[in-house]
């Protein structure tokens, strides 16, 4: 019986329940109603729920870890010369048991071992599948005799339904948590199992970066480098371009917006604002790519200098391009939060809008500004699709915003894409990167937010 | 005037104009200069802000001009209008009308022959192939799906419209300049004398590109479509909509009105505030090393796609229905209080209905992030080449913004105004979601 069937017959049987539940309560009430502690619905809610959480809560657990105890049970039985398989070889043996298992292959040319291990794959998957049915159904039907027993007028529904309710709704809270420890724990395990083969200090402190290893032990050409320094240096180069573009036309922008600009301006100018924040990356990426990248080619032609068509600088000005709207509308929020009666006292002695701007409301803004700055920062760190578009592959260890540099992003995407093997240190590289991406971007925001918060305060 | 007004003890700050003003006196001559000097300043500081949101503009017309102007001539499609003779001795031999027979009979001849036929001077093997080339590659399993819909065809002469080749759509959409020489352009000259001759007979002509919307991706640039994509993305929204929504509207209710002030609740804030804050190539790595590599759901499928895509719009949802439900003024849940009822019927039943809307409006604009979304989705495998639509969660698909990636780094040059026209069907769709969203604001919020 396939799962969505299950869920269909289980969620027919909880709308029985509720229904049966509400009329058990009117029935024990009888014309009384005043006598039932709770109101009818949340004694039909409480059986509901009793027939539908246990239920779904094994199944679901159930459907998750079926296939690997059913992997677990086949290897198990393929004997002695398939004991001792290297991940990758239990991997091809697994992956040769599920194609013949399906059915979509052609099962003459299996090994016979294997052929009989595809047979009691199927036969275990079935059993569990009507297993994990009865289960679920018994657990149902308990949950309905159990609960209806329950029911009568001083029970009190309400409150249990209410207990719940509460639980489930601090277990939606705590998926925050449980997705911070996932991204952490699993980018720290893989990036352990990196750290094995290629020591910590060489890769964060190595100035090469060459990761395409040999495949076989007697090939010619790269052994891999994971000096990971040149990527660092190329991130930071293309978020200083990006920065450099995005801050003064965002911090100008919302200066005159907040300060100056009459409702008209504002109307218009705040949209388009929107829109270039709305704009998908892959949009950027592409226009970086096609159009801003030849430009600057063929500029760096007229006066004589060599630009690369996958320059540091053409990547980094768009991204700049994309993150304006993000600095504007912070600075934004953060100028406004500047007390009108600081705006006051200024006019009051005189001095003029520019002047209460660049000498009063600048230096109250500015920690609040500096944080808009830390994010804006963290997000052109993290910033994937614009550069692995329309940056380059070669790790460069250059400062010269006209060549071709890489990023970390685009380097966790490269490697990523295409045939992965888990236990190559090419793949785990990955991880490395990314628990390197995450943990700098993380200490950005953290400062940032705090900068952020502490100012609000400050004027409130 | 002797005391300058800076050293008063209680003004702790005067602006530097002021103090030359107090220190010189109106009406002198320097009080005058400093003035212009102060206004120059304000007016350079106007300028400064008109030309940052100039520039701003600028850069966003320059991006949407020059997408429009590569794209727009994707939604046409040059067709070559060829009258095939259907022979059934060639298509269906047995004469029972098999639909498999049918499908695999060969087209390609067919095709050949009619071109053939319309120039039967060209001879010899390389002007052969150039001539055969014209048409589209795809062009005999096209012919072949509308002959199996149509056996009533078979033994008929018909007038059947098929797709040029992608060199050919170029050069009669002008892409492909055939005034250079003939060395430095992908159409040979017998090429662009072949198509004047059958442009000056009306069997060539460009006519709506309705491939680009009812195909899946392909190797060929003029039969290749979005809609694989566009469906993968619809799954992969279904799917992050129906995990996102209940879990945030759940931890916002959570947070907002049941949990206590204290350090666990502090943890969880600071939390969805990072996480909200967290690059989205990180999420695609959890997926990568938790939804696969530990649970093993299946790669490339949308089912994954959208569960990464839930976990990274799920702080913009929380954050947005926390605001929501602040905004609902503390009258109404004392109210409800007063009159007897419990925590949870004030919010459930008084509360929630309120906010709902703007928890609505968020949920709209964290669903378009994450439909233009791309990195995340890279990770968990959505970027193969896919020829079929896919038919439910579980099958291997793209996504719009993955098929724009795929087609940006595509050499071929006709792959370029298709990379374009996704890219303004992806724009449109975005720009509908939060033309909703505003309308939804406008229409359903209410101000206490």
């Amino acid at each position: 019986m396939s799962a969505t069937i299950l869920i269909a017959i289980l969620l027919i049987i909880a709308a029985f329940a509720y229904q049966t539940g509400r009329q058990r309560a009117f029935a024990v009430a009888g014309n009384k109603r005043s006598v039932l502690h709770s109101l009818p619905v949340y004694h039909g809610s409480f059986m509901l729920v009793w027939v539908l959480l246990p239920a779904i809560a094994v199944l679901g657990i159930w459907t998750a870890i079926q296939s690997t105890v059913v992997d677990f049970l086949v290897l198990d039985q393929l004997g002695p010369a398939y004991a001792d398989l290297s991940l990758s070889d239990r991997n091809i043996t697994l992956a040769e048991i599920h194609n013949l298992a399906s059915g979509d292959f052609n099962m003459d040319q299996a090994a016979p071992e294997i052929a009989a291990a595809a047979e009691l794959h199927n036969h275990l998957s079935a059993l569990g599948r009507w297993l994990s049915t009865a289960v679920v159904l018994g657990l149902a039907a308990a949950g309905f005799t159990l609960a209806r027993r329950q029911i009568g007028t001083r029970f009190r529904a309400r409150q249990q339904v209410e207990r719940v309710v509460d639980v489930l709704m601090l277990a939606c809270s705590v998926i925050a948590i449980l997705t911070t420890i996932g991204i952490v724990l699993s980018l720290l395990f893989e990036a352990l199992r990196f750290f094995v083969r290629v020591p910590f200090y060489e890769f964060l402190f190595g100035l090469q970066w060459s990761p395409q290893t040999a495949l076989r032990a007697d090939q010619v050409g790269s052994s891999g480098a994971f000096g990971a320094i040149p990527l660092f240096a190329g991130t930071l180069l293309i978020s200083f371009i990006a920065m450099m573009v995005a801050v003064p036309i965002g911090l100008f922008a919302a200066i005159y917006m907040a300060e100056f600009a009459d409702r008209r301006t504002r109307s218009i100018a705040k949209p388009v604002l929107e829109v270039l924040a709305g704009v998908p990356t892959v949009v950027y990426g592409f226009f970086a790519a096609l159009t801003v990248a030849p430009v600057f080619r063929g500029w760096g032609d007229a006066v004589g200098l060599d630009v690369s068509s996958e320059s540091a600088l053409a990547a980094g000005m768009v991204m700049g391009i994309m993150i304006i709207p993000f600095v504007s509308s912070l600075s934004d929020d953060v100028i406004n939060a500047v007390p009108q009666s600081l705006r006051d006292g200024a006019y009051g002695l005189g001095a003029t809008k520019a002047e209460t701007v660049t000498q009063i409301i600048l230096p109250a803004a500015l920690p609040g500004i500096v944080g808009a700055i830390l994010l804006a920062v963290s997000r052109a760190i993290g910033e994937t699709m614009i550069v692995v578009m329309a940056a380059g592959l070669a790790a460069n260890l250059t400062a010269n915003p006209l060549e071709a540099v890489t990023t970390v992003t685009v380097q966790i995407t490269t490697l990523l894409v295409g045939d992965q093997e888990f236990d190559s240190a090419k793949t785990l590289s990955v991880f490395a990167l990314g628990l390197v991406l995450f943990i700098v971007t993380l200490c950005l925001n953290v400062v940032a937010l705090k900068i952020v918060q502490k100012y609000r305060e400050r004027y409130e | 005037m002797t005391a300058n007004i800076a050293d008063t003890a209680y003004i702790r700050f005067v602006p530097t104009g002021v103090r030359h003003a107090v220190d010189r006196g109106p009406g002198s001559p320097s009080f005058t200069d400093g003035l212009k000097k102060r206004r120059a300043k304000e007016r350079n500081l106007i300028l400064a802000g008109q030309a940052a949101i100039l520039i701003a503009v600028a850069m966003l017309m320059t991006l949407m001009v020059s997408i429009v102007s590569k794209g727009y001539s994707a939604f046409g499609q040059t067709e070559l209008q060829l009258e095939l003779y259907l022979e059934e001795g060639l298509i269906d031999p047995n004469g029972n009308r098999d639909p498999e027979t049918i499908l695999r009979a060969n087209y390609q001849s067919i095709i050949r022959t009619s071109l053939r036929a319309i120039f039967p001077d060209v001879s010899g093997r390389t002007d052969r192939r150039l001539l055969n080339n014209i048409v589209s590659n795809a062009a005999q399993f096209e012919l072949a799906r509308m002959v199996v819909d149509n056996p009533d065809w078979i033994g008929t002469k018909r007038v059947i419209s098929l797709p040029a080749s992608d060199d050919i759509d170029q050069l009669m959409k002008g892409k492909i300049d055939a005034s250079l020489p003939e060395d430095s352009r992908r159409v040979s000259d017998k090429e662009v004398a072949w198509i004047d001759t059958l442009r000056e007979r009306e069997q060539i002509g460009i006519t709506f590109n309705t491939r680009l919307f009812t195909n899946a991706d392909s190797r060929d640039p003029e039969v290749a479509g979005i809609l694989g994509a566009v469906m993968g993305s619809l799954f992969a929204l279904m799917i992050c909509f129906m995990i996102s929504f209940p879990l945030g509207v759940g931890a916002a209710i959570y947070l907002e009105e049941f949990a206590p002030k204290n350090k666990w609740t502090d943890i969880i804030e600071v939390n969805i505030n990072n996480l909200a804050a967290v690059p989205s190539i990180i999420f695609g790595l959890l997926g990568l090393a938790v939804f696969l590599n530990t649970f093993g759901l299946p790669r490339s499928a949308p089912l994954v796609g959208g569960m990464v895509l839930a976990l990274m719009t799920l702080p913009t949802i929380i954050i947005a229905s926390r605001a929501a439900l602040k905004s609902v003024p503390p009258s109404i849940r004392e109210a409800a209080l007063g009159l007897g009822a419990s925590r949870h019927q004030v919010v459930w039943h008084h509360v929630l209905p309120l906010a709902l809307p703007g928890m609505l409006t968020g949920t709209i604009i964290g669903m378009a992030q994450a439909l233009g979304e791309t990195a995340p989705l890279l990770m968990i495998g959505m970027v193969a080449f896919i020829a079929d639509v896919p038919g439910s969660i579980t099958d291997p698909a793209t996504a719009l913004p993955v098929q724009i990636y795929i087609w940006a780094d595509s050499p071929e040059r006709a792959f370029t105004e298709r990379t374009s026209a996704a890219i303004m069907v992806l724009l449109t769709f975005l720009i509908t979601m939060n033309a909703a969203a505003v309308w939804l604001r406008r229409k359903l919020e209410r101000r206490w």
